[in-house]
């Protein structure tokens, strides 16, 4: 079943159009990978589908439902939730709060979630008090998916996560994705890393320029040697 | 000495409520609230109004403990209270979110609240004209410290409200949920979106307890003193000082620059007139403006 | 029953008066906030120097038995546009002050400084008496080309004069505002990040419109100065001075000269026949509280304005050269 589609959509920053109309497919329950270089629109195209952009034109559905132009407050509690490239965390919140925030729109107890999230990024526990600002990168970016984690997501959009982390703490990440993955969460991320990106994904697409220019398995693209020339800088 | 210097961590204690309000609107809000200060002074009259009413009806008229005024004046807190609180989201309403909605630039919500400043101020010097007005007519009972330090038993009152009422909100901000996500949005407002808390939302909730903020400080800087139209406009300076001061971030840092900018005005007048006590915040804002812009606690 | 031409005329003249000098306080602040998108809620204070500049240059010290009641530290006695001229430079050299300390950092800091600037000059005139006579202030300031004409026509006189003034500034004004420094202070406002990057300096120009919109307002407090003859800390309040100079421009139009001036007389006739009205038509016991009104319509007619018509009544001008 298509979890998230995305149909010819159009969209930008003021006068300014990124994407020239981009279709792509999310299934339920696969990692799906967007790859493409910088500018190419990856996270114009993230922003779009969470609603901080209202599409030009075209339609986006989430669970078979039209929800362009929904606002993020919307489609949290529709089960969707989003790690932005930049800027994820509270900094001068501590750990544990930022996790509270995560599950803001919930009303009930979030205790149980909260330690499930840290037993996933054990690290985290043990800084449960310290202020999220005086984190080093690889905690902060597993704070950030903690956070997004808090409100039991279905779709799960990821924004360069691993980008400027050491080798080891991006196979951790990684494996993390997979973890979750396994849990029933489906995972759509924008990558710069494509080797690592491509061998946790099930399906890939790449993007430059705002448009769509090749889309298959995760293995497909791994193998196509043109699409590794082209645009993966192979 | 050291009395000007108790003298000024009363009045500081009262200037640190308005700036931690004038923080929280800078940092939620995002706008300089040019407003503020005729909050206070309407939070003041509507508790004048409402006390002046109860001794008409001879209501309440009972002296609380050892202080000057009356259980009137006590219960009128709340109508105070309630009434800025409301006025205050009321503005925001009516005027700040249409502002927002259009995209308009942050200096255009600082002219406007000037706007709303000034007709506040004439409504009130309407109502209740120029001149002085008092809680209480009554002598106001002293109490002796020890170093020969004269203290009114109200300056007791003033401290002790001011300072549950800064407790307080150091408590709603860091175990209450909503005001978690109030720091939420004042640390990263896109983020808080992303996260499902409505920024519209903890806006209404920072105009109220601003607003309530500025009613209590009102009320505590008229039993201090006396109640003039004026009296929230001049404090303005002040309260923009011990904010910025303060780095114009953390409730500690409008805390510490309230109790400065205190003490800094008491203890000036022991070399200058009392009337330079405005123009003395003005110049310690000046300094800190020459050297750390960032204020004493900010970090960038 | 004659109707009084000669009673009509000289009302006309003075009200027009003051609203040319309103009218240039209100270019003066059209140069900072309206090409620049400076915010100075302190234009009493820029106001109260040109005002005071102008009083201790251009009277002499006090003697005789005029001394024993009034205190002036300075006196130099000179012409009247001396007088002008020097309020022009103090209050530019004030203004440059206080950019030079806030300029770089976010706008609300300009508009507290102003503020700041202004109620701090207002203690201190209040309060020194030795400078320039405390509260009760200075009088007796001299009237440009006195005894030129008969006595009873020297207000259409001094409203030439002022309406000199208002000229020359208007044409500097859009001198400016059409070279090339006035079309970087416009590319400034409306992206400062791209100036900047287009190598000008943002500060710079920044400080400059300051410095010229406060000249301008100092000006206009020697010309307000010289034709009541009188200065006194008490006439620099945040709304005489400051406020209703931010509803002219507001009302008239920000970022247009015209709309500057239309505002000022505009607005200035509202105040003036509110003030009438208040004197003629409210009863008596609600007399001293009556005016306040004013307030409450000049205060609320800012917030609508920027609510409804930001641009004001005329808007801002298309500055692109013609051909
Ligand atoms: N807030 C913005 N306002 C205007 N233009 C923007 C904004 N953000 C991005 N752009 C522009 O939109 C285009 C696409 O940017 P986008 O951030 O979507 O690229 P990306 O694929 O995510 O790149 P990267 O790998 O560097 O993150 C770029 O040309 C960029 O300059
Ligand atoms: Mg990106």
């Amino acid at each position: 079943m298509t979890i998230l589609g995305v149909e010819d959509v159009v969209s930008g920053y003021g006068s300014m159009e990124v994407l020239h109309g981009l279709s792509l497919k999310v299934e339920e329950g696969q990692v799906v990978c967007l790859l493409g270089p910088n500018g190419a629109g990856k996270t114009t195209l993230l922003r779009t589908i969470f609603g901080i952009l209202r599409p030009w034109k075209g339609k986006i559905y989430f669970k078979g439902e039209d929800i362009s132009g929904f606002p993020p407050e919307r489609l949290v509690r529709m089960g969707m939730a989003y790690v932005p490239q930049e800027y994820n965390i509270f900094p001068s919140l501590t750990v544990q709060e930022n996790l509270e925030m995560g599950a803001f729109i919930r009303e009930d107890d979030i205790g149980p979630r909260m330690e499930e999230v840290y037993e996933l990024f054990p690290d985290l526990a043990d800084r449960r008090k310290s202020r999220a600002g005086e984190l080093s990168g690889g905690m902060r970016q597993m704070l950030a998916i903690g956070r997004a984690l808090m409100l039991n997501p279905e779709l799960l959009l990821l924004d360069e996560i691993s980008t400027g982390l050491a080798p080891f703490l991006v196979d951790a990440i990684f494996e993390r994705i997979e973890q979750l993955n396994e849990q029933g969460v489906t995972v759509f991320l924008v990558e710069q890393n494509a080797p690592k990106a491509l061998q946790s994904s099930d399906r890939a697409y790449i993007l430059e320029g705002g448009e769509k220019k090749a889309e298959g398995s995760a293995q497909e693209i791994a193998e196509d040697e043109e699409i590794g020339r082209l645009y993966l800088g192979r | 000495m050291l009395e000007l210097t108790v003298y000024g961590i009363i009045l500081g204690s009262i200037i640190a409520l308005g700036a931690i309000g004038i923080t929280l609107i800078a940092h939620i809000s995002r706008m300089f609230d040019f407003a503020y200060g005729d909050k206070m002074t309407a939070g003041a009259y509507i508790a004048l109004l409402v006390s002046t009413l109860f001794s008409m009806g001879g209501l309440l008229q009972g002296k609380v403990g050892p202080f000057s005024f009356n259980w009137g004046l006590m219960v009128a807190f709340i109508p105070a209270i309630l009434i800025t609180a409301g006025l205050s989201i009321l503005f925001n309403r009516w005027v700040y979110e249409p502002l927002r909605r259009r995209g308009a630039i942050p200096i255009l919500f600082a002219m406007v609240s000037m706007g709303i400043a000034f007709a506040l101020r004439g409504l009130i010097y309407i109502l209740w004209g120029a001149d002085y007005h008092f809680y209480s007519p009554s002598v106001r009972p002293m109490i002796f410290l020890p170093l020969g330090i004269k203290l009114r038993t109200d300056e007791v009152f003033i401290m002790v409200v001011a300072w549950a009422l800064v407790a307080l909100i150091y408590l709603f901000l860091t175990r209450v949920k909503m005001g978690k996500a109030l720091r939420a949005v004042a640390d990263n407002p896109d983020l808080a979106r992303i996260a499902g808390i409505s920024t519209e939302r903890m806006i209404v909730w920072t105009e109220g307890i601003a607003g309530a903020l500025a009613a209590v400080g009102g009320v505590l800087y008229g039993i201090e003193t006396q109640l003039r139209p004026e009296m929230g406009w001049l404090f303005l300076l002040p309260l923009f000082a011990a904010a910025i001061l303060g780095s114009l971030g953390s409730i500690r840092g409008a805390l510490v620059g309230g109790l400065v900018m205190g003490i800094a005005q008491q203890v000036s007048t022991a070399w200058l007139l009392p009337t330079y006590k405005p123009a003395v915040a003005f110049i310690i804002m000046v300094l800190v403006l020459l050297f750390r812009p960032q204020g004493i606690f900010g970090r960038r | 029953m004659g109707i009084d031409i000669g009673g009509i005329l000289s009302f006309l003249a003075s009200f027009a008066i003051m609203a040319a000098i309103y009218a240039i306080f209100s270019m003066g602040l059209n140069v900072q906030w309206g090409y620049t998108g400076l915010v100075n809620f302190g234009i009493a204070g820029f106001f109260c120097i040109g005002a005071y500049t102008s009083a201790l240059v251009t009277t002499p010290l006090p003697t005789g038995v005029l001394a024993d009641y009034v205190d002036q530290a300075i006196g130099l006695n000179q012409p009247f546009l001396v007088g002008v001229l020097a309020a022009a430079i103090t209050s530019g050299l004030w203004a440059a002050l206080i950019g030079l300390l806030t300029l770089r950092l976010r706008a609300d800091y300009l508009a507290i400084s102003t503020i700041g600037l202004a109620e701090t000059l207002r203690l201190f005139f209040n309060n020194e008496p030795w400078l320039a006579n405390g509260p009760e202030g200075l009088v007796g300031l001299p009237k440009p080309l006195y005894g030129l004409v008969p006595p009873q026509y020297y207000n259409y006189l001094y409203l030439a004069i002022v309406l000199a003034f208002l000229a020359l500034i208007y044409i500097a004004i859009e001198r400016g505002i059409r070279s090339p420094w006035g079309r970087v202070l416009r590319a400034m406002r409306e992206d400062e990040v791209m100036t900047s990057a287009n190598g000008k300096n943002v500060f710079l120009f920044k400080l400059q419109s300051l410095v010229v919109g406060a000249m301008i307002m100092g000006i206009g407090g020697a010309l307000y100065a010289h034709y009541s003859a009188a200065v006194q800390p008490s006439l620099f309040t945040p709304m005489f001075g400051t406020f209703i100079i931010w509803a002219m421009l507001s009302l008239g139009g920000t970022g247009n000269n015209k709309g500057a001036i239309l505002g000022g007389f505009v607005v200035w006739a509202i105040w003036s026949w509110s003030t009438f009205l208040i004197r003629n038509v409210v009863p008596a016991g609600f007399q001293t509280r009556a005016p306040y009104i004013r307030y409450i319509l000049i205060g609320l007619l800012l917030v609508i304005i920027m609510l409804r018509r930001p641009k004001g009544l005329i808007g801002e001008e298309r500055q692109v050269s013609r051909f």
